[in-house]
C-alpha cells in the first residue's frame, strides 16, 4: 500500500490507537518492572496475544509468506507505540532483525520455510551480527564458517545479541576462512539449542531488552541465501533496523516528554506549579521541539524504506542519529524536571532513560550514523 | 450567499481575464479594473471590492491568475495588513477612504507597533495619543518600522488611557505619515544594512474619524493585524516569482516588487544558507575533516527535520485536521538551524571567517551570514517568547504570575518609556 510521507491515513491512525490501547493494557510500568527482573524478559501470554490476536509480527511481511502485507510505515507505528509503552518482548529481534535478514537474505524456499512461523510468532528469531569488539561495520565480522559435509561449521563469538538466550532461531553472520572486508560474508541459520552453541546472558544496563553473548564451537549451521553474498542484503537489514529503532525511540521520547510536562503541572514549589517557571517551561518547549523533529525524521525514513527510495540508507542514519540525541536529551531532562525523586528507583523515569541510553549505542551511536549519512550524501551527488 | 463550485469560479475568472487582460495598461489602471470587478480580492465582500467567495475559492482564482500570467492587486508589505485590519474593524468612512487605494497600490503603509521600551511586550506601548478637543495628538517613538521612509500612512497603536489595565488602555489609529510631527530615521543594523526605521512622533495630529474601532479597543484590533502578519509570512516568499515578462504592467510591477523587497535582501543569509554548506565544504577541501563532517551532518539533520515537520503540519492542515504541536515549532526550529548553519560556515571558512566584503568568502556573503543570523532568534517573536507560547498553548503549562496588572500608570517599565 502507498505510504503517506507527511501524514498518517485515518486507517493508520486507527491502527495506532489499537496498538496503543493494547500496549497500555499489557505493558504498564508494573509489568515492565516485573518482566525486566526475569531471565527471559517477556511474558509468553502477552507475546501470544501480540502475535496471534493482533498479528503484529506479521504486519510488514508479504502475504505470500504468511504476513499481513502492510508497509514499513505500519511497522514504524507499532514500534513507536512499543517504545512508548517500553514493552518487554523480543519483537525488535524477531520481527525486525531476524525477519528482515531472512526476507532480504534468504532464497525463495527458505523464506517459505522460515517466515510464516516468525510472522505468526510461533518461533522467535534474532540476528547475531556484532562481536566482542562491539562494532557495527560488516567488515568487522570474524565468526568463521567452514564448509563441511552437510553444511557449515561456525566458530567464534557473537556479543550484544538481542534476546539471544530465548530465540528459537538464530541468524548468524559469518565469513569464509581467509576472506576479509565485505567479501566472503554469509548468513546462516541455526536453532537456539544447537550443539556447540553456548548462550550466556549479559548484564544489560537496560534490563528491559535482553542481551546475550554467544560462543560458537563447531556449530553446524545452514547457509541462508547465496554463500558469500550477504553484504548487500545485510546492508538493507541494517538500514531497516536503524529506521525501526528510530521509530521505537521517538515513542519513548514522547513518553518522557509527557511525563515531564505532567509532573511540571503537578509539582508545587515556592507556592506555584514548577511548570509556571520559565526555567522549566522553556526546557519543556525545547523537549517538544526535539521530539517533533526526531519524529519527523523517523516518519520520513520509514516512508523512504516503504517506498524503496534510494535515499533510504542516508535517511535511516539521519533518523537514528536524531532519535539517539533526542531520546537521551528528553529522558535526561525528564529526570531533571522530576528533581530528586527522578533519581530514585521507585520513580519510573529511569526505566525509559536506560532504554534511551542503551538504544543510543545499539546499531551505532549518533556520531557513527552521522558519518554514514555524510558518506551516503557524498556518494549521492 | 451560495458559493459557486471551483470549476465555475475558475472558468468565470478566466473568462473575465481573457476579456480584460492587457499587459500594456498601467499597473494602477489595471488594478482599478480588478477592484471594480471584485476579482482582485474575491474573498472580500461584494460591497468592498470583492465577490464574497470562500478563501479556498479565492485561492483557486489566484492560481488561475498566476496560470494566466496576469498581475493581481497590491498584496505585498504592510498594506495588505492595513486592508485586512480596516476591512474587519474600520467603519464605512475608513473603508471608503482607504481600501481601494490599498488594493491599487497607490498608497504605501507601515506598522507603528514596536517601541524601544516594548518589544516582546507589545501591549506595553507608551506612545501616547491625547484628544485636545479637535484632534488626537500623538507623542512617542516607534521602532523596527519597515518602509516608514516612503509610507503614506501608518497603523498606529497608542496609549489613550493610563488608568486602565495595560491591554485596555490602547487605541488603534491610522496616522498620516506626511505631516510635520512625524520624523523618520533609518536604523542601521549590526550587519550594516538599514532595513528598518525609527519613527519619532512629536505632536503629530490625527483627525477623529481616523481612529479605528472604539477607544480602548486597540489591542484587539492589533491582534487582527498580527494574525494577518503571521499568515502573510509565506506570501513574502512566493511573491519573489516570475520576473522578465514583457509589457508596461510587468515592468511597473517588477519595480514595485524591487522596492518592497529591497529591505529583505539579507534575509536568506540570516536564515543560515544551509544550501551553501555542502558546496562550500567541497570547494574548501574541509569535507574530509571529521569534526566538520559531524557538524555538517548535525546541521542537515536539523534543517531537514525542520522542513519535514513543517510539511507534516501542512499535510494535517490540508486534511482538515486540528493543528498538532508540529505546527507551532517552525520559528524556534528556524533559530536552531540558523545558529547551527552559522557555526558550520565558520568551521568551513577557517581563518577566512575573519574576513568580510571583497576579501571575505563569496564576496562577503559568508560574513553576512555570520553577522545576520542573530536576528533570526529575535525578529517576529524571540525564542524565549516562542518557548512561552509553545509551553503554555501547546503543552498547557501554567502562565507565569503577572506583574503588570492594575492601572498601567503603576506598572513598572523602562526608564524614559
Amino acid at each position: 500500500m502507498p505510504a503517506a510521507p507527511f501524514s498518517f491515513t485515518d486507517e493508520q491512525r486507527q491502527f495506532r490507537d489499537v496498538a496503543r490501547r493494547f500496549l497500555g493494557e499489557v505493558s504498564p510500568p508494573t509489568a515492565v518492572r516485573r518482566l525486566m527482573e526475569t531471565d527471559d524478559g517477556f511474558d509468553p501470554a502477552v507475546w501470544d496475544r501480540l502475535a496471534g490476536e493482533l498479528g503484529l509480527c506479521a504486519i510488514h511481511v508479504p502475504e505470500a509468506w504468511g504476513g499481513q502485507g502492510f508497509s514499513f510505515v505500519e511497522l514504524g507505528i507499532v514500534l513507536e507505540e512499543m517504545g512508548r509503552a517500553l514493552l518487554c518482548a523480543p519483537y525488535f529481534s524477531s520481527a525486525v532483525l531476524a525477519t528482515g535478514a531472512i526476507r532480504h537474505g534468504g532464497g525463495e524456499g527458505q523464506k517459505e520455510a522460515l517466515l510464516p512461523a516468525l510472522a505468526a510468532g510461533t518461533r522467535r528469531g534474532t540476528l547475531a551480527l556484532t562481536e566482542p569488539d562491539g562494532r557495527w561495520e560488516l567488515e568487522r565480522v570474524a565468526l568463521t564458517a567452514t564448509p563441511v559435509d552437510g553444511g557449515h561449521r561456525l566458530d567464534g563469538e557473537k556479543r550484544f545479541v538481542l534476546d539471544g538466550c530465548t530465540a528459537d532461531l538464530i541468524v548468524a553472520v559469518a565469513r569464509a576462512p581467509g576472506t576479509e572486508g565485505l567479501e566472503g560474508l554469509s548468513l546462516f541459520t541455526l536453532p537456539g539449542d544447537a550443539d556447540g552453541l553456548e548462550r550466556r546472558p549479559l548484564h544489560a544496563l537496560d534490563p528491559t531488552r535482553k542481551l546475550a553473548h554467544l560462543t560458537f564451537r563447531s556449530v553446524l549451521a545452514e547457509p541462508l541465501g547465496e554463500p558469500g553474498s550477504a553484504a548487500a542484503p545485510l546492508g538493507r537489514v541494517l538500514t531497516e533496523a536503524a529506521v525501526a529503532l528510530a521509530n521505537e525511540m521517538v515513542g519513548g521520547a514522547q513518553r518522557m516528554l509527557d511525563s515531564a510536562v505532567d509532573y511540571a503541572k503537578l509539582r508545587m514549589q515556592f507556592g506555584r506549579q514548577i511548570g509556571s517557571f520559565q526555567a522549566v517551561k522553556h526546557k519543556c518547549a525545547d523537549m517538544l521541539l526535539e521530539v517533533e523533529l526526531a519524529k519527523s525524521a523517523a516518519y520520513r525514513a520509514a516512508a523512504a524504506v516503504a517506498d524503496g527510495e534510494s535515499e533510504a540508507p542516508a535517511l535511516a542514519s539521519l533518523a537514528k542519529a536524531a532519535a539517539s540525541d533526542a531520546y537521551l536529551a528528553v529522558a535526561a531532562n525528564c529526570i531533571q524536571i522530576h528533581g530528586g525523586v527522578g533519581f530514585t528507583w521507585e520513580n519510573d523515569t529511569h526505566l525509559w532513560f536506560k532504554r534511551a541510553k542503551a538504544s543510543e549505542a545499539l546499531l551505532g551511536d549518533a556520531a557513527y550514523h552521522r558519518e554514514l549519512m555524510m558518506r551516503h550524501m557524498d556518494n549521492g551527488q | 450567499m451560495t458559493q459557486p463550485d471551483e470549476a465555475s469560479a475558475r472558468a468565470e475568472a478566466r473568462a473575465w481575464l481573457e476579456q480584460h487582460w492587457d499587459p500594456g495598461r498601467s499597473l494602477v489602471a489595471w488594478r482599478t479594473m480588478l477592484v471594480d470587478s471584485g476579482w482582485g480580492m474575491p474573498h472580500w465582500p461584494e460591497r468592498w471590492h470583492g465577490r464574497g467567495l470562500s478563501v479556498a475559492l479565492s485561492q483557486a482564482v489566484e492560481d488561475e491568475f498566476a496560470a494566466f500570467g496576469a498581475v493581481g492587486v497590491a498584496k505585498m508589505g504592510i498594506r495588505l495588513l492595513a486592508g485586512a485590519t480596516l476591512l474587519e474593524h474600520g467603519d464605512d468612512f475608513l473603508k471608503e477612504r482607504f481600501l481601494r487605494r490599498i488594493l491599487t497600490g497607490e498608497d504605501t503603509w507601515c506598522q507603528l507597533f514596536s517601541e524601544p521600551g516594548s518589544g516582546s511586550d507589545l501591549a506595553g506601548a507608551t506612545t501616547r495619543a491625547d484628544f485636545d478637543g479637535t484632534h488626537w495628538v500623538v507623542n512617542g517613538q516607534k521602532v523596527w518600522t519597515t518602509s516608514a521612509h516612503h509610507a503614506d500612512y501608518g497603523l498606529l497603536l497608542a496609549r489613550t488611557d493610563w488608568d486602565a489595565p495595560k491591554h485596555q488602555g490602547l487605541t488603534y489609529f491610522v496616522l498620516n505619515m506626511r505631516q510635520p510631527g512625524v520624523e523618520v530615521r533609518q536604523l542601521k543594523q549590526m550587519n550594516g544594512h538599514a532595513s528598518f526605521n525609527e519613527v519619532f512622533l512629536t505632536d503629530a495630529k490625527i483627525e477623529p474619524p481616523y481612529r479605528v474601532a472604539e477607544v480602548g479597543q486597540g489591542w484587539r484590533v492589533a491582534m487582527t493585524t498580527l494574525a494577518h502578519e503571521r499568515r502573510g509570512a509565506d506570501g513574502l516568499r512566493s511573491s519573489a516569482r516570475a520576473g522578465g515578462r514583457k509589457g508596461r504592467i510587468h515592468e511597473e510591477e517588477a519595480a514595485e516588487t524591487a522596492t518592497l523587497m529591497a529591505p529583505y535582501k539579507w534575509y536568506p543569509q540570516r536564515a543560515g544558507r544551509v544550501d551553501l554548506v555542502l558546496p562550500r565544504a567541497r570547494e574548501t577541501g574541509r569535507l574530509g575533516e571529521p569534526a566538520v563532517r559531524q557538524a555538517m551532518a548535525k546541521l542537515m539533520t536539523l534543517a531537514r527535520s525542520a522542513e519535514w515537520t513543517a510539511r507534516r503540519a501542512r499535510a494535517e492542515q490540508e486534511l482538515g485536521r486540528p493543528q498538532g504541536p508540529e505546527g507551532s515549532l517552525g520559528k524556534l526550529a528556524a533559530s536552531h538551524v540558523a545558529r547551527a548553519a552559522a557555526h558550520v560556515h565558520t568551521l568551513i571558512a577557517g581563518a577566512d571567517a575573519m574576513l568580510a566584503g571583497d576579501d571575505g568568502p563569496l564576496d562577503g556573503l559568508i560574513a553576512e551570514i555570520l553577522v545576520s543570523y542573530p536576528a533570526t532568534s529575535i525578529a517576529g517573536g524571540t525564542d524565549e517568547i516562542q518557548r512561552n507560547i509553545i509551553a503554555e498553548r501547546v503543552l498547557g503549562l501554567p502562565r507565569e504570575p503577572r506583574m503588570d496588572g492594575g492601572p498601567f500608570r503603576d506598572v513598572p517599565r523602562n526608564v524614559g518609556g
